[in-house]
């Protein structure tokens, strides 16, 4: 009857078998059907591709040869499905773009995973900000590592946003149709320049107390919604209710203002500049990619084409 | 003479009917030996202008190995970085070690005078002086000495130890914990309640331990 029986057979039953068939055959089936399943497993050490686990994970082939799995492959994931599946091969011509958007986007990521970290030492109270600030940096293993390169990296996304929006005039690429990411980048810039203030307040140090003192005094002149602008006294503005009040959550520079700077730091201006940046990346991509010069054709290619 | 340029540049020309073949002779046929030297650049300026390019090198597999065991072990290296980050090296909490007085100072029986201040009770028995750790092994809570019953009842469910601290009625697993006692230089008990002694059902009996008691 059976002697090595059909995978595909062991699942179903065979011809002429009733559901009464006898023992001896159903653990056959039995036996033989746990064979094929370890013949499965085996599968699986020599190529850890050809396993269930693998399959369940990625979903897709990640065998390169064919261009349709190579595009799958960034289709079809999370994290890369952001990206174009195809880009003109002089994107990533640096003396062109000089990279200087991914990089300012990089520093991003670097400052919320460094600032995160520093979150879990820092209260924003009157009382600990200037301690926890110096407890970061002598008893938390790698808290002065990680301070400073939040306060690097602050600085250099500065200098990078200059560096890209520098790039973007200098290649024309606010040109049609990308006038309207250019706005959206200038938005990213002053969104920057707000994380830049707001977090500088938090070390509670005189440096960063006398740069929001001047920088809110400035908010106390601004035209009808500031109580020592132009026609803001007339529209009822005081210090107690004008936009710099509301900025501070008082008419002084103190735990309010402190609590408040946090939370547009860590909170309010992150996800606000995330939808930006969501936007702005959004539009390169509908605008016809990364802009560059015109691409560089190689012969080979001219000939196939030709050739076709 | 047939150098391979030319036979390939010949198969190019001639009609092939398979246009994989001929796309397939397309990457070889790129490379041409008269052809400028492989620095791809456009011999025209204008954009959009035609340029050649010299065969890729042979794989360097050990180069590779190199470069991707770097990544790792800097991933590997971050990881632990991150893992240490948590645990700061000064916290601001009482001391886990304190001094409690003489031996002198305490009757035979359950004292009950650093229960506010340090969680443990003083036990002096015939033979020896231990400190119990005041904290019930149900879920935790701070029991009761009730002198006139000489017994702890924990108020949360009901666990009631005898005056040595053994539990033999309600939830309570075990008995409670006994904390580190020694005699400092100047015959002073110093007691430890970071560690701590216990008697697991059915295993080791802790409490006979050099440091869970001070022989009298």
């Amino acid at each position: 009857m059976a002697e090595t029986p059909d995978p595909k057979e062991t699942k179903q039953l065979t011809d002429g078998e009733t559901s009464s068939s006898s023992m001896i055959e159903r653990i056959r089936e039995g036996g033989s059907s746990l064979k094929d399943r370890a013949i499965e497993e085996a599968k699986g050490y020599k190529d850890p591709q050809d396993t269930q686990l693998w399959k369940s994970i990625f979903r897709v082939s990640h065998d390169r040869s064919d261009p349709r799995n190579r595009s799958l492959a960034v289709l079809s994931n999370v994290f890369l499905h952001l990206h174009p599946a195809k880009i003109n091969r002089d994107a990533v011509r640096y003396p062109f773009t000089w990279g200087m958007g991914g990089i300012t986007f990089y520093l991003f990521i670097v400052l919320t995973f460094t600032g995160v970290l520093l979150m879990f030492y820092y209260h924003p109270t009157k009382a600990d900000a200037f301690k926890d600030i110096l407890y970061l940096e002598h008893d938390v293993p790698f808290g002065k590592l990680l301070r400073n390169m939040h306060r690097w990296a602050a600085h250099l996304m500065v200098i990078t946003t200059w560096l890209h929006m520098f790039r973007v005039v200098l290649t024309g690429s606010y040109k049609r149709p990308r006038e309207f990411n250019w706005c959206v980048g200038v938005v990213l810039l002053v969104l920057t320049l707000l994380l830049s203030f707001t977090g500088y307040l938090l070390p509670d140090d005189q440096l960063g107390f006398w740069a929001v003192t001047v920088g809110t005094n400035m908010a106390r002149a601004t035209p009808m919604l500031g109580s020592e602008g132009p026609f803001g006294p007339q529209l009822g503005m005081t210090p107690f209710n004008d936009v710099r009040f509301g900025l501070l959550g008082g008419s002084i520079v103190d735990s309010n203002a402190l609590l408040r700077s946090y939370i547009w730091h860590c909170i309010g201006i992150p996800l606000v500049a995330s939808i930006f940046m969501a936007v702005h990346f959004w539009r390169i991509r509908k605008d016809g990619g990364i802009s560059g010069p015109a691409p560089v054709v190689l012969e080979s290619e001219i000939k196939a084409v030709k050739k076709k | 003479m047939d150098s391979p340029a030319n036979q390939e540049l010949s198969n190019a020309t001639t009609p092939q009917g398979d246009p994989v073949s001929s796309s397939a002779a397309q990457p070889a046929a790129s490379t041409k030996p008269a052809a400028p030297p492989p620095a791809a650049k456009p011999p025209a300026k204008a954009p959009g202008a035609i340029v050649e390019s010299a065969p890729d090198p042979p794989v360097n597999k050990m180069r590779r190995r190199i470069v991707w065991s770097a990544i790792a072990a800097s991933l590997i290296a971050y990881f632990l970085m991150f893992l240490r980050f948590f645990l700061p090296r000064t916290i601001f909490e009482p001391s886990s070690t304190f001094r409690i007085g003489a031996l002198g100072d305490y009757a035979l029986g359950v004292d009950t005078k650093w229960q506010q201040q340090y969680r443990i009770w003083v036990t002096k028995t015939s033979d020896r002086l231990f400190v119990i750790y005041a904290r019930c092994t149900h879920l935790g809570c701070t029991p009761d000495w009730k002198a006139s019953e000489n017994k702890f009842k924990c108020p949360c469910h009901g666990s009631g130890y005898d005056s040595e601290g053994i539990n033999f009625e309600g939830p309570a697993p075990r008995p409670m914990d006994r904390a580190h006692v020694e005699l400092d230089a100047e015959g002073q008990i110093v007691v430890d309640i970071a560690r701590l002694y216990d008697w697991p059902k059915g295993e080791k009996n802790e409490f006979d331990e050099p440091g869970a008691f001070i022989p009298l």
